[in-house]
């Protein structure tokens, strides 16, 4: 590294090397993270796409055309898989970015020592893997009369309900599935939280006064001022909880293992799978880019639908 | 902060939240100086709303922040608990003869401590390899110019909106081919540079005042020892919170070592946890300590560098 402008051969013709003067360092400076990226996302990226159209095999592969395409459109558990993958986003972002939004607006007139201690301890759920989470909910959930959901639900005479272990449909979705959205939707979206409050410190304190004169309450505070304002948040916010939620995977893995049957079984979950359980690269590959074209389209609507030009 | 405190010293007037912010109040530091203010009437009943309206988001907020931490609680008091007591009924939410028996045998039926350590060699190697790379690019990208740098920054931010389960399959065959399959270097490799710290050094350099780095090229500095002796000192803050980020990331990562990890020995601790949950599917107590393990020492780590992380938050969002 030490070495950097001085590896010219004098024989670089003198525009070559008046060229290299001034863009060498940069160059140098951002060749290996360039090099990362190319190697471990493009290439693959592309290499995953030519996949997708093949009949992998360890000795050779074959071209099949839209074949594992075709397959997947009318393959049942991918049906289901794609379903559950809706399912769960829709319900998980769409209460994710509302809790992260009132949440942050609680907090917000609060003390600041006070509002860092809410914003530490809706953050500490984030910095633990989603595997030991996901653990204690199994547990809390279990069918057991001794599972911590199943008591609290025999004070009220109910149950014992299979949480995790019952595919039996209920509002239009299943038992087991409804668990692991649950699961996820007590879940504190710290991100959220933390951006959105960042988010409301910029917005002048004036608004609110003037509101608070003309007569507004808290409600009309929110939904009038806060609400609008926090729009490209909301979009931010949305955006990455969208495709957090289509990549779950440690939730699903850990409570259910994709069951009972296939009742719980998610997009990546089912990629993981076809993958590296049963090997089917073309497969697998091709289920991928179904999920990418999904996330893709969701992301642009999300764009369409809460962009506006906020200014304040 | 302080005139808070002095809501409970006086009779109450009117209604307002009540156990909640008590219990709160009760752990605030309270500055000697705004005791006197404590024992003076209240000036005027629109500050008594104003003080209501500030504390009456507690009523939500305080139940929302114990059930996110309920699970850390729950996995602490199970983890406590004798086998045969976790499955009594009624469940008992305190451990009532609590026990170190589950780690104990913890400790004896899994290599955790060796998990531990591969987690410790992975996170730390991902994380030397984020400073160093994501630092050099976005150096490159705050100071220097070159030709199709837009070019290569948009390139490598689009790459955001690659889910990475696209790139699972090819990627998992090229660590094969590399012979890196079940290896801790085949999870590291492909996790060494990543777009969130290149987007937040920069941001970061950018803000950097430039005329020490031109002082220190006049004294003779190469462009390597402009990077390395001038811009990466003055970055510290955002080397920090690009390093503990990526560590705490790294550490928790899962689908990823449980494609390449194969071996019990070379496990994370992640993965090797959720391993335990299907060796041990009805020993709770022990599924909740290797929980505990794994979680602790990130807790910790957090508490530690708290505001690295809400500010790491808060800049990678500004990209928006």
């Amino acid at each position: 590294m030490t070495a950097i402008a001085t590896s010219q051969p004098a024989r670089t013709p003198g525009r070559l090397r008046r060229f290299w003067r001034h863009n060498g360092a940069g160059y140098l400076f951002v060749a290996p993270s360039l090099a990362f990226f190319i190697i471990f996302i493009f290439i693959p990226l592309g290499w995953s796409f030519l996949l997708s159209f093949q009949d992998f095999g360890f000795r050779e592969s074959v071209f099949i055309g839209l074949d594992n395409y075709v397959a997947l459109l009318r393959d049942p558990i991918f049906h289901q898989a794609a379903l559950n993958t809706v399912i769960y986003s829709i319900f998980t972002v769409a209460v994710w970015v509302l809790v992260a939004m009132i949440l942050a607006t609680l907090i917000h007139p609060l003390p600041p020592r006070l509002r860092t201690f809410f914003r530490a301890a809706y953050y500490l759920p984030a910095v633990t893997s989603a595997v030991f989470i996901a653990l204690v909910w199994k547990w809390v959930l279990n069918a057991n009369p001794w599972g911590l959901a199943n008591y609290l639900l025999s004070l009220f005479g109910a149950g014992p309900v299979g949480f995790i272990s019952d595919p039996s449909p209920f509002l239009g979705a299943n038992v087991a599935l409804w668990s692991v959205i649950l699961s996820s939707v007590l879940t504190i979206p710290a991100v959220g939280v933390v951006l959105y409050s960042a988010a409301l410190a910029a917005i002048p304190r004036e608004l609110y006064e003037a509101a608070e004169s003309e007569g507004a309450g808290a409600l009309a505070k929110f939904r009038y001022i806060t609400v609008p304002l926090l729009k490209p948040v909301t979009l931010y916010v949305a955006v990455i909880y969208t495709i957090a939620a289509f990549e779950v995977f440690e939730r699903v893995y850990v409570m259910t293992g994709g069951g009972p049957g296939y009742a719980t079984h998610t997009i990546v979950y089912l990629i993981w799978r076809t993958g590296f359980r049963f090997s089917e690269y073309g497969l697998a590959s091709a289920q991928a880019f179904l999920l990418f074209a999904v996330i893709a389209t969701i992301s642009v609507i999300q764009f369409r639908a809460l962009r506006s030009d906020v200014e304040y | 902060m302080a005139t808070e405190s002095e809501v409970s010293d006086r009779p109450p007037r009117e209604p307002r939240p009540q156990m909640p912010t008590d219990d709160l109040r009760e752990g605030l530091p309270v500055p000697a100086a705004a005791l006197p203010a404590a024992a003076a009437p209240p000036a005027a009943g629109g500050r008594w709303r104003r003080r209501r309206e500030r504390f009456s988001s507690l009523i939500i907020v305080v139940p929302v922040a114990l059930i996110a931490l309920f699970p850390f609680y729950w996995m602490v008091a199970t983890a406590l608990t004798p086998r045969a007591a976790a499955i009594r009924v009624p469940p008992s939410l305190f451990p009532t003869d609590a026990t170190l028996d589950n780690l104990r045998s913890l400790f004896e039926t899994a290599p955790i401590m060796l998990w531990a350590f591969n987690s410790l060699l992975i996170a730390a190697a991902i994380m030397v390899g984020h400073v160093v790379f994501d630092s050099m690019a976005g150096y490159a990208f705050a100071r220097k110019r070159f030709a199709g740098k837009a070019l290569i920054f948009t390139l490598i931010v689009s790459s955001l909106m690659i889910p990475v389960h696209v790139t699972l399959v090819p990627r998992f065959i090229l660590i094969t081919e590399l012979g890196l399959n079940n290896n801790l270097l085949g999870v590291i490799a492909p996790s060494i540079a990543d777009v969130f710290g290149i987007f937040l050094m920069r941001q970061f350099m950018q803000s950097l005042p430039r005329e020490l780095e031109e002082a220190a090229r006049v004294d003779g500095a190469n462009e390597w020892q402009v990077f390395r002796h001038i811009v990466m000192p003055l970055s510290r803050p955002a080397v920090a919170t690009v390093g503990i980020f990526s560590f705490v990331g790294a550490w928790n990562a899962f689908l990823w070592p449980l494609i390449v990890l194969s071996d019990r020995s070379l496990l994370t601790l992640p993965v090797g946890v959720a391993l335990l949950q299907q060796e041990f599917s009805t020993n709770i107590g022990l599924q909740m300590a290797g929980a505990l393990v794994g979680a602790v020492p990130m807790i910790v780590l957090f508490l530690l560098f708290q505001r690295h992380f809400l500010e790491g938050v808060r800049v990678g969002a500004l990209k928006g």
